[in-house]
């Protein structure tokens, strides 16, 4: 029986190639994000490794801050002074320092147009006495040694296309400078690190040049012979003030690797996510194809019944062909998922993320994983249709006409439908608004969310009728008798129609939902911002991070500059956790910033004052007169004083505002992460020439800051479509396959009506519109459930909704055009037809 | 043997349907057979023809190309004045439309459309207005008057036959073709249709050629052809179906 159904499929290889693409997509999307990670992890890993080879031990500041995207004002440095007295200890062989900021812009490579060459920049020194200790290898040339010499990276050299002996600007916290170049490196074995640019001086000009005189970043120790690691740090330790800490360097290698680990993991599981999504929905396309097939193979399993097969013997077969289509998929997914990987590298890089070059690995278990997840997942999709066919007849083996008997299930659709349609929304309404805790939220929620799509697509059948009818009339408009035969035939199966749409529905429902939030998180920040804000000019960081407050300062000597105030910002240990704070300047904070407040005022902030949002006092049960305990970076402990809690509507300020001076007191390197201007226009134009030069910041007038507060958001929501659209690509396939399908069993009847006069391209267009009417029954209930579901969202949040008509418009015209895509080779079958044998087709 | 026609060419008389030295050669090489040899053929206005012969004898073939569904692989065929050797896809398909008119053996009527909308179905495929008084005396002549709104579903076989007929004879073709039209068919029913399809001959003029294997449906025709290996091996003008009946044992046992 298994072998009579592997050959059936060998015979309907293009069918089988179809159904098997909808898996495809998915597996090649978890097969490459396991193949895109362990790339990333294995080129990380080697740069860890390049950075402490030749190093047993490390002295450098005590990082209290975790430095985050929100950035911290880094970690304290270490006195040049205590070089010495390390390399006079016997465990020591060689000890070099080096310096290697953590900060925002420390050496920005200025292109022509005097822009960073990218995004990010590392600096560094390498000292002639001690090569060992550096991670930077000479490509070519000579290293840099003098004030006016510098080293680049290869990949910068080469993306820029210098040549040694050119003269190179580049931007060292906030000051251009133009050197000359030397050489060209590599970190370790790699000619780029992706997103960041590398400038290597000589040791003296990059102490000068990065404000480290007489101090370093680091201290690197190799051990004597004979001594341990741990020896070696038990050593040195003695010497070691307490703002400092030496440890062992593979040690600091694990650290720095497992906490890479869990920031990979985060991407990992976001891009499984989509990965599962597009799976789900090749589910159901192979589920509706396998159905279908079934119904119109009713004759032959009527047949196999007849010559004594048993109905076990029926299953299996139907379950052996998804098991083989399974295996074809999965195997086709895990090397188009090699492929994928290579495509996510460059849409990183596109978005402005580059990673490291390295080879891309391919482990055991992304094989294993790959075949074993795309295999269960189509044989649990072919289980439905393989007890239905077992429950064929052997009498419709000689009947004329005989049609598969209903499903058992399909007279409870509409209770069941409605059951679990109830039950999923209560599980969503329980999610968003039960109070529970951050897993019980996410399981609640996501299973409602699943179970929502069960309920609908157990629903559609139902709805086909009445939505084939509105979305049809267009094409009843537009496509004369083609359109209304089309029409007709979107509801004439209406089970299929359904389950068709329903692979549509759930990309553009989840693609409905991210439009629909992302617009009224915009609308909302936006007005909260334009609401909150009054200034004619704001610079804020680059790309939402911080730019030094002596830029900042600066920008107040500027002829015709009315009145300024700095926000500060920095990342701080409170409760316990880390959390970002803001030094506002309340004597002048008033003229731009509009405060609702819900208790207590601005006034007497003092210096040991704090302001909270309501939501942050909410949270940790703060009201006025409580106290906030505060680590700084630098290690400094605080006590801050609760004197009033504000309502903000947009996220400006921080959950704790503290006074400008007790934050500078705070933190030695203050940075702003904004800074508002009064000032009139020709001001602003000085203003603006000057922020353009900074290199960390960026200049908004005060209309412009509302709409660029809320561009990350924009470049997020790029992704979350790119990810969501191969959902949407699984569901075309299975719109291809429906229709390839029904072209098939109608050949009789297209045969007909080519016979009584139907022209090829009526028959094309009748095939185009029932596609057309398929993909916009998908896309009204997918925008309808999407928005539905976007709107519980912002009801939670206390937020308004704002619909985003042109977008939800575009989607509409997107599942057209996928429907008139979907249609291309079904409709140039239908045309093509031969009349006479289709007249004479079974 | 050979066809012994010998009426005027096509052009001057009575004549919709005119077949000259019509060959269908299907294959090539040594595995050729020729299902149709040097058939020729006129079919007279408003006349019932029937074309009878054993499986095989290329009846089925004779009628595809009369009616434009099929291509000679050499001779003339002229339909309505026009030449159908050469027409493409499209022009053959807009012959189909406006002159010719078929009814299946199985019906073949669109499940999902009413008795009414099956009928006028050429008439839009063709983007044609229905002419009222016209349709309701061809709904009228098959006795459909009340069963309009119904799907074909909801008919029985010989009520399916005659929303067909309506059908192949709402758009008045300048010939209609009945492919077996009583073979799915009891013979009470059969003869309702055929009463119909007399019927039409009569009252409206419409010229008819039907493809049967029932010596009883051929005895209403006013000819009936015999085919063999792809020839015309007797023409009969209106014979009893005993005739009919023996003349097929004749030309089939040769």
């Amino acid at each position: 029986m298994i072998s009579v159904a592997l050959k059936g499929l060998a015979g309907r290889k293009v069918r089988a190639l179809l159904t098997a693409l909808a898996v495809v997509i998915g597996i090649s999307m978890v097969s490459g994000t396991y193949i895109l990670i362990d790339t990333m992890q294995r080129s990380f890993d080697g740069l860890f490794a390049t950075t402490y080879e030749k190093t047993d031990a490390v002295i450098s500041g005590k990082e209290i801050v975790k430095a985050s995207a929100d950035g911290a004002s880094g970690v304290p440095t270490v006195p040049a002074a205590l070089l010495s007295k390390v390399q006079a200890l016997p465990e020591v062989a060689a000890a070099g320092g080096s310096v290697s900021p953590d900060e925002v812009g420390s050496a920005d490579i200025l292109g022509k147009d005097g822009k960073p060459v990218a995004r990010e920049s590392v600096s560094g020194s390498y000292d002639a006495e001690h090569p060992q200790f550096s991670p930077l290898k000479l490509k070519s040339g000579t290293w840099a040694d003098g004030p006016d010499q510098v080293v680049v990276d290869a990949g910068t050299v080469s993306k820029q296309q210098y040549e040694i002996g050119d003269e190179i600007t580049v931007s060292t916290l906030g000051t251009k400078h133009t050197f000359r170049l030397t050489g060209v490196v590599t970190y370790g074995d790699v000619d780029s690190l992706g997103f960041a640019s590398i400038a290597a001086w000589d040791l003296d000009t990059a102490q000068k040049l990065l404000h480290r005189e007489g101090r370093f970043d680091t201290i690197s120790i190799a051990a004597e012979q004979g001594t341990s690691s741990a020896e070696l740090v038990r050593a040195v330790a003695p010497l070691v003030p307490a703002a400092l800490q030496v440890k062992d360097s593979a040690k600091q290698a694990d650290q720095d690797a497992a906490e890479l680990d869990s920031s990979m993991s985060i991407i990992k599981y976001f891009l499984l996510g989509f990965g599962g999504i597009a799976l789900l929905v090749g589910a159901f396309v192979i589920f509706n194809t396998l159905s279908i097939t079934v119904a119109q193979r009713t004759r032959e399993f009527a047949t196999l019944r007849t010559l004594g097969g048993s109905r076990k013997q029926v299953m299996r077969s139907v379950v052996a062909e998804g098991f083989a289509i399974g295996v074809l998929a999965s195997v086709l997914g895990l090397v188009a998922g090699i492929g994928l990987a290579k495509g996510m590298f460059s849409l990183f890089a596109a978005l402005g993320l580059e990673l490291p070059d390295a080879s891309t690995v391919v482990q055991p278990r992304t094989i294993v994983l790959s075949i074993v997840v795309g295999t269960v997942v189509t044989l649990v999709a072919s289980i439905l249709p393989a007890r239905r066919a077992t429950r064929v007849p052997p009498i419709a083996a000689v009947r004329e006409g005989s049609t598969l008997p209903p499903s058992r299930l399909a007279a409870h659709s509409l209770k069941a439908g409605l059951v679990v349609a109830g039950v999923s929304v209560a599980s969503v309404l329980a999610g968003l608004f039960g109070g529970l805790s951050g897993a019980g939220t996410a399981l609640t929620l996501g299973g409602g969310v699943l179970g929502l799509f069960a309920g609908m697509a157990l629903l559609a059948p139902r709805l086909v009728a009445p939505l084939a009818r509105i979305v049809g009339w267009p094409g009843r408009r537009i496509g004369g008798v083609a359109g209304e035969l089309a029409g007709a035939n979107a509801v004439r199966n209406p089970g299929r129609t359904a389950s068709t749409a329903a692979a549509l529905m759930i990309g553009l429902t989840l693609v409905t939902l991210v439009a629909v939030l992302a617009s009224s998180l915009t609308q909302g920040t936006q007005d909260g911002v334009k609401k909150a804000v009054h200034a004619d000019y704001v610079v804020g960081g680059k790309d939402g991070s911080m730019f030094r407050s002596a830029e900042g300062d600066k920008l107040e000597l500027i002829d015709g500059v009315d009145s300024t105030s700095h926000v500060r910002s920095d990342t701080v240990i409170a409760g316990g956790k880390e959390q970002v704070v803001t030094g506002i300047d309340p004597a002048t904070i008033g003229r731009f910033f509009a405060f609702k407040w819900t208790k207590g005022s601005l006034e007497g902030l003092g210096d040991d004052g704090a302001i909270v949002s309501e939501q942050y006092a909410k949270a940790k049960h703060l009201t006025v007169g409580d106290t906030i305990a505060v680590t700084a970076p630098s290690g400094d402990k605080a006590k801050l004083v609760v004197r009033g809690i504000h309502d903000p509507k947009a996220e400006l300020l921080k959950d704790i505002s503290i006074s400008q001076t007790a934050f500078d007191a705070l933190t030695p390197q203050p940075r702003n992460a904004m800074t508002f201007l009064d000032a009139d226009d020709a001001a602003g134009r000085q203003i603006k020439s000057a922020v353009n030069g900074y290199g960390d910041a960026t200049f908004h007038t005060g209309a412009g800051f509302a709409k660029a507060s809320t561009k990350d958001m924009a470049t997020l929501l790029a992704m979350l479509y790119v990810l969501l659209g191969f959902s949407v690509l699984v569901s075309l396939f299975g719109m291809v396959n429906t229709l390839v399908l029904s072209v098939f069993e109608r050949t009789r009847e297209i045969g007909m009506l080519r016979t009584i006069g139907m022209t090829r391209r009526q028959a094309r267009k009748m095939i185009r519109h029932e596609s057309i009417i398929t993909a916009l029954i998908g896309a009204a209930l997918g925008l309808g459930v999407g928005t539905s579901l976007a709107a519980l969202v912002m009801a939670k949040w206390h937020l308004p909704v704002a619909i985003p008509v042109q977008t939800l418009l575009a989607f509409t015209m997107i599942a057209v055009v996928a429907g008139i895509g979907a249609a291309v080779m079904p409709a140039r079958r239908a045309s093509r037809l031969n009349v006479l044998e289709a007249l004479h087709y079974e | 043997m050979q066809s012994t026609i010998t009426l005027p060419p096509s052009q001057s008389t009575g004549s919709v349907v005119s077949a000259r030295d019509v060959v269908r050669r299907y294959g090539s090489g040594d595995t050729a057979v020729d299902a149709l040899r040097s058939v020729s053929v006129e079919i007279a206005e408003g006349r019932l023809t029937a074309v009878m012969g054993p499986s095989g004898s290329g009846k089925s073939t004779l009628m595809h190309i009369l009616a434009g569904l099929d291509q000679p692989t050499s001779g003339e065929v002229t339909v309505a004045g026009v030449d159908i050797s050469g027409l493409d896809d499209a022009e053959l398909t807009k012959l189909r439309r406006d002159h010719i008119g078929f009814i299946f053996q199985f019906f073949n009527l669109l499940p999902m459309l009413t008795a009414a909308e099956n009928i006028v179905l050429p008439l839009k495929l063709a983007g044609a207005k229905p002419n009222r008084a016209w349709l309701d005396e061809v709904v009228e002549s098959v006795g459909l008057t009340q069963r309009l709104k119904h799907r074909p579903a909801e008919l029985s076989g010989g009520q399916q036959q005659r929303v067909a007929v309506a059908r192949a004879l709402v758009s008045r073709p300048s010939v209609m073709f009945a492919d077996e039209p009583t073979g799915n068919l009891d013979s009470t029913t059969s003869g309702e249709i055929l009463g119909l399809l007399r019927g039409s001959v009569d009252t409206l003029g419409q010229t008819t050629v039907m493809v049967t294997h029932d010596a009883h449906a051929a005895a209403i025709a006013d000819r009936v052809l015999f085919l063999a290996d792809g020839d015309i091996v007797r023409d009969l003008g209106p014979s009893s179906a005993r005739e009919i009946l023996e003349t097929l044992e004749q030309v089939s046992g040769r």
